[in-house]
């Protein structure tokens, strides 16, 4: 098992013959994931990778069976990425883009809720089921199949996690990365139902950061429903309030959103936190092993 | 983006939202003009900075006569002002607004903002106007009303008569009340705002509605698709560092430590300052790098972090994930030569092709400390600038 990707999981990519898109393609591909083809609208018919290149995603979805799809276009045209790829029938879109405008994630999200489609991200490093299936921008070497779920607002904070994990020889079910945009897809609380109903996740490290209320709001869920351990770090105990730390998400306004009432809340659920980033894999090892 | 009061106000404007007739003074050549016109009545004058609490700070004067009106721009224009949200030295006052004052009967706020948690547009009115809203959020928050919007259909205007019954409008201005409202959620949309609010939005003896004050925060994901918008922004507003960091794409912020930080990636940036911290030192910047982390990047970032004068060392963190670390650290070394960096630099490299960076660095026969893992490299940077101090 694992969450919501595995080996047969059929990938196509949007804005698949750009260069992040080409990059990270052929990435995706050297790393065993079953990519089917990619989408790149005017450019239909054509191979690129030795794939097809459709002109739509209804296209693609209806000639390779695809069911998810990692979106690489640039920000003014990733919210209707997204549209068109729920429009199609995805059931799992990861959108890599930086820099969406909150506005069009509003518009987005409201197609969402009704929709059977899971949206990760924005602006994040997508998802990873160690040595079946990449979706994004991570380092594909540094991941070993274990029993760790890993969920993330932060890219390299991630890789942090999954490299103490692969240390100390745990490994990881599943890696998602939620992004760091205010308003995203997928949240902590749908990642931990995710991990909690999967049999080889057997312990979740949970990566926060400052800004918004999704770790209170994971923090009040793992107390009623999670019944596995979870480490938790929360990053931005020393950001000054008003000051927006590089996400756009990232940023303590009017009081809320302090990294200290995160821990509060977690510590409160039971949850182990670690007041160092060095600390995730280690803590994680003595809650499992004692 | 932050605007002016005088800035949003004209959009205010434009969006048919009542605003009093003010004049923007920018040099003191406008004081006979100004002084014509608001002697005999009286005025407010404001200075224009991109902060809140600029009342309490001394940054709002009534003045009633020639004498106070003169007196008032000669304290405030092409000072600074220092208010609880600026911190030291304060913002530059390069212009003033004046308005005639108004009559007041009552004080409203009114504030619109992306609501993360419910995904939607909240609208937020009180009747505790006037105050600052962080406040009344506090000690009442009885006082605070709120109606979320659907982004597909939009504020509607049995919201905003709801909130006008909340405040306690009575029949007379609920009409030009959801009118004002309906307009602001326009200009919410069509401008790609983060944040607009009305503290106070009044209402005058003779029953009409005025916006008294306005403030207006755009997204700067959005910024790209508003031309006009975009030479709205006021760069002596912003600390130069921050601005010189946005040339080069790189997500820089002033702290007030004095340990250098040059990380990749937001969140491990944010927990580089933090573990910083933990080891007992302080932190002089958060900056990432972000991904595409050329030598001529990391350049400009070890001159960004090297003009903070109070920087005694430089703690770079970087976890290779699609970038390579050993073309990082060419960079680095790069970087240091062009540079002349005279402050020790410690440097953790993790990820792709570390090891390849790693014997980069320590063969380049410069004074470069490399560190094993996360902790390592806070402890020896915390300890290089306490040397560094002694």
């Amino acid at each position: 098992m694992s969450v919501l990707v595995n080996r047969d999981t059929r990938v196509i990519c949007q804005g698949f013959t750009g260069q992040q898109g080409s990059f990270h393609s052929e990435q995706a591909i050297a790393y065993g994931t079953q990519m089917v083809g990619g989408v790149t609208p005017g450019k239909g018919g054509q191979t690129h990778l030795g794939l097809p290149v459709f002109n739509t995603v209804a296209e693609a979805v209806q000639a390779t069976q695809a069911s998810a799809t990692m979106i690489y276009v640039p920000a003014a045209f990733a919210a209707d990425a997204i549209l068109e790829a729920e429009a199609a029938g995805i059931e799992v879109i990861v959108c890599i883009t930086e820099g969406i405008p909150v506005l069009d994630m509003l518009r987005v999200r409201a197609v969402l809720e009704h929709s059977a489609a899971v949206l990760i991200g924005p602006n994040c490093p997508g998802i990873i089921t160690p040595g079946e299936c990449k979706i994004g921008i991570m380092p594909g070497q540094i991941h070993r199949p274990g029993k760790v779920g890993i969920v993330s607002r932060s890219g390299t904070l991630t890789y942090e996690a999954v490299h103490q994990t692969t240390e100390t020889g745990l490994g990881q079910s599943t890696c998602i990365g939620i992004g760091g945009d205010p308003i995203q897809g997928l949240d902590f609380v749908a990642c931990l139902e995710l991990f909690e109903a999967d049999a080889q996740t057997e312990a979740v490290i949970l990566v926060g950061e400052i800004g918004g209320s999704a770790e209170e709001q994971a923090a009040e869920y793992i107390r009623e429903s999670v019944s596995k351990p979870v480490v938790a770090y929360i990053a931005g105990v020393t950001a000054p309030p008003g000051k927006r730390m590089g996400h756009a998400g990232a940023i303590i306004s009017g009081g809320t959103g302090t990294a200290e009432h995160k821990y509060a809340a977690l510590e409160a659920a039971g949850v182990h936190t670690v007041r160092s980033p060095a600390d995730m894999g280690r803590r994680l090892q003595e809650v499992l092993h004692g | 983006m932050n605007l002016h009061e005088y800035q949003a106000k004209e959009i205010f404007r434009e969006f048919a939202i009542p605003t009093p007739e003010g004049v923007l003074i920018s040099s003191r050549e406008q004081l006979p003009a100004v002084v014509e016109q608001f002697a005999a009545s009286g005025c407010v004058i404001k200075a224009q900075v991109h902060a809140g609490g600029r009342g309490k700070a001394g940054g709002v004067i009534l003045a009633h006569n020639e004498r106070e009106i003169e007196a008032a721009v000669e304290q405030l224009l092409g000072q600074r002002l220092k208010t609880r949200q600026t911190g030291e030295p304060g913002l530059p006052i390069n212009f003033l607004l004046a308005e005639p004052l108004a009559a007041i009967a009552h004080e409203f706020y009114i504030g619109m903002l992306v609501d993360r948690q419910q995904r939607r547009v909240a609208v937020i009115a009180s009747a505790a106007g006037g105050m600052s809203i962080e406040e009344v959020a506090a000690e009442t928050p009885e006082q605070l009303h709120t109606e979320t919007v659907h982004p597909v259909v939009g504020l509607q205007p049995f919201q905003a008569r709801n909130l006008g019954f909340k405040i306690g409008l009575s029949g007379q201005q609920l009409r030009p009340f959801t009118a004002l409202l309906l307009n602001l959620y326009r200009l919410f949309m069509d401008c790609d705002a983060s944040l607009v609010e009305i503290n106070p939005l009044v209402t005058t003896q003779a029953g009409e509605l005025l916006a008294l004050d306005a403030k207006i925060n755009l997204d700067d994901n959005a910024l790209y698709r508003h031309k006009a918008l975009q030479t709205l922004r006021d760069p002596s507003q912003e600390d130069a560092r921050e601005v010189e960091a946005q040339a080069w794409n790189l997500n820089y912020i002033s702290l007030d430590g004095d340990i250098g930080c040059m990380v990749n990636g937001a969140g491990l940036a944010m927990a580089t300052m933090d573990l910083i911290k933990l080891e007992g030192g302080r932190p002089a910047n958060f900056l990432d790098v972000g991904g595409g982390t050329t030598p001529e990047r990391v350049a400009a970032a070890f001159k960004l972090i090297l003009s903070d004068t109070q920087v005694k060392a430089v703690l770079v963190n970087i976890f290779g994930g699609i970038v390579r670390c050993d073309l990082i650290a060419e960079g680095i070394i790069r970087a240091i030569q062009e540079v002349h960096v005279e402050v020790p630099v410690v440097v953790r490299l993790e990820g792709t092709r570390a090891e390849e960076g790693r014997a980069l660095l320590a063969d380049s026969g410069l004074a470069i400390e490399p560190a094993e893992g996360l902790a390592d490299a806070a402890r020896r940077v915390v300890r290089a600038a306490q040397e560094e101090r002694v």
